[in-house]
């Protein structure tokens, strides 16, 4: 089943002379885990803020095509409406928090939902413990660093168990273990709850293993959608400067000196290893 | 030259965000400074160009002790770039936030064109020249930033995060540039948590745990250390990781260039496979 689905998607910002979007087709099934990456000023984001309805609600400009998110068109219904199906977890998270605390902000959508406090409350502590922050959930927002801060934004968007969370750079303040472990969390919710990740990262060693699906994004179009394996391991993509797992890359390299690996291309240094320790395995 | 001699340092709220740090940073020295969030790697580099002073011991930059100087009379010489690029910029335009600072310094009209149209080139912002920087992506936005301080030419680049939101494209001009900054004797300090950006510039590599420095060396010694990394919350680069996983090959130890992983890999491998 198709989750988020647009068609000949166009949309320029107010006062823009060009589009920012350009005749963007995609389509995401339910509980995939896609990965969108492309160049800095590619128009992630602003692709993610179509999937949320803030494109054309928030940002009004002007939008041509059509889109479905949860089968629903995201331009007829309001963003507080999108939000139960949506959750979207900003680049820059300082821009996301407002309440007095962390705790309350991470509420804050529930509260809109009506959900009753007995359950309200049960969810409010999964999600901080799900993004480690459960200790810090009377402080405010404010005087935290950026990396909690994007703890925070994740466990807001976590507490609404959404069927859809659309995550933008998210743990690009975090150091490296807390960010595997954030990848992890996700990779995690994706497996067992089915809910759909769309992912938008540069760091493609840290997160090309878990995606089911990559698109990648141009000017505003979209220059390259499928499967993962087949994407990062064409030599096109390599040349378009998007950054390959160095895992992938090894494996190229050692191909085109002769060593052919097998035919699956790997995303991570557990897969290359694996192919690596049959290459060298005793045949009989 | 950089000196920090036992700096320790206390934020007004208790915090102790820094113990008996000490080190050296040489002229045309590249370092990078990792560890985990909140070990202190901010409040360290912020003692580099005097935005804050040390509570006990004492930072020298090229000789001048930064208590005894301004953030002022220190800034042409130690160009900063703040993690978050929101924190700095507020001009109307690309172009008048890069000549801000150049204007600023008492440049000559001529020299800040020229500079500002060199570093709108170089980092890829010639077509947003009289755009706001808020309407920039988050990636863009740090790249004017960068641009702002690199149009000074200042002796010492402090670049806290560099490659957040930068693609591999840009990344690799960055570290280009850095190359290039380093034959220019110049001193480039890095804060970041991007492994792999690190292990491709193998630059000197300094790891933080809870205000203090837990290890200082060459970055392949230290990113194929993973016991050490661990410590600082570091993962390992994904060549390091890779070699962990083929003990019986009998592989050396230090290796984190991709280049010489896959020679290493091919000589061993053509042996066991013929
Ligand atoms: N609020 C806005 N108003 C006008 N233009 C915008 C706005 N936000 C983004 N843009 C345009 O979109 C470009 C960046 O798109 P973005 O989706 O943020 O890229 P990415 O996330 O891939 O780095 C900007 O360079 C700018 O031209
Ligand atoms: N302005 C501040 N006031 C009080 N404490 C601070 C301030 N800035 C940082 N800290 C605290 O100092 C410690 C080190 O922070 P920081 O230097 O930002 O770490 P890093 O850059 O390594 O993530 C943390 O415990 C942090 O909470
Ligand atoms: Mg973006
Ligand atoms: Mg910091």
């Amino acid at each position: 089943m198709v989750i988020i689905e647009t068609k000949n998607l166009s949309y320029t910002y107010p006062g823009g002379t060009k589009p920012s979007l350009n005749d963007v087709s995609i389509k995401i099934k339910a509980g995939e885990f896609a990965l969108i990456t492309g160049s800095s000023g590619s128009r992630k984001t602003t692709i993610c803020r179509c999937f949320n309805g803030l494109i054309p609600h928030f940002y009004k400009g002007e939008l041509e095509g059509e889109i479905r998110v949860a089968d629903k068109d995201t331009t007829k219904h309001p963003t507080f409406e999108m939000a139960k199906e949506v959750g979207l977890v900003f680049q820059n998270p300082e821009n996301q928090l407002f309440a007095l605390s962390i705790e309350k902000d991470v509420a804050f959508g529930l509260e809109n939902l009506g959900v009753p406090r007995e359950k309200m409350r049960q969810r409010v502590d999964w999600a901080l413990k799900l993004a480690g922050i459960y200790d810090l959930r009377e402080r405010s927002p404010h005087e935290i660093s950026g990396g909690q801060q994007q703890r925070v934004a994740i466990a807001a968007v976590l507490a609404m168990q959404p069927k859809i969370i659309v995550l933008d750079e998210p743990t690009s303040f975090l150091d490296p273990l807390s960010a595997k472990k954030i990848f992890e969390v996700i990779h995690d919710l994706n497996r067992k709850l089915g809910i759909t990740v769309v992912l938008v990262e540069h760091r493609l060693d840290l997160t090309a293993k878990y995606a089911d699906h990559i698109i990648i994004m141009d000017k505003g179009r979209v220059c390259q959608d499928g499967n993962p394996r087949t994407i990062l391991g064409a030599e096109s993509t390599r040349l378009i400067g998007v950054g390959i797992p160095k895992a992938t890359l090894l494996f190229q390299m050692l191909a085109k000196d002769g060593l052919k690996l097998g035919s699956v291309v790997p995303l991570s240094s557990d897969e290359i290893a694996q192919s690596l320790l049959e290459a060298i395995k005793p045949h009989d | 030259m950089i000196e920090v001699q036992d700096v320790g340092f206390t934020y007004p709220s208790g915090v102790e965000a820094l113990r008996g740090v000490a080190f050296t940073v040489n002229n045309g020295e590249f370092i990078a400074i990792m560890g985990q969030n909140g070990a202190g790697k901010t409040t360290l580099v912020k003692h580099f160009n005097g935005l804050l002073k040390p509570s006990i011991g004492r930072v020298l930059v090229d000789g001048i002790e930064t208590k005894k100087t301004s953030v002022a009379s220190l800034a042409k010489k130690v160009g900063f770039v703040f993690q978050n690029p929101d924190h700095q910029l507020f001009s109307e335009t690309v172009e008048e936030e890069i000549a801000f600072a150049l204007k600023n310094f008492g440049f000559e009209e001529e020299t800040i064109k020229k500079r500002v149209t060199w570093a709108l080139s170089f980092l890829e912002l010639k077509k947003y020249r009289k755009t706001s920087p808020f309407m920039l992506s988050g990636g863009e936005r740090k790249r004017v930033a960068l641009a702002s301080v690199l149009a000074w030419n200042p002796e010492i680049l402090i670049l806290d995060e560099p490659t957040i939101g930068q693609d591999y494209k840009q990344k690799e001009k960055l570290r280009q540039f850095i190359l290039q900054m380093q034959t220019q004797e110049k001193t480039i300090v890095i804060v970041t948590h991007d492994v792999e950006f690190v292990a491709e510039c193998n630059p000197r590599v300094l790891l933080m745990t809870e205000g203090r420095i837990v290890a200082d060396g060459q970055g392949k010694n230290i990113l194929a250390n993973p016991e050490v990394l661990a410590k600082s919350s570091v993962v390992p680069p994904q060549v390091v990781q890779i070699f962990s996983r083929l003990n019986e090959l009998e592989l050396p130890k230090n290796v984190i260039d991709l280049y010489e992983a896959k020679d290493l890999l091919l000589k061993k491998l053509e042996k066991r496979l013929r």
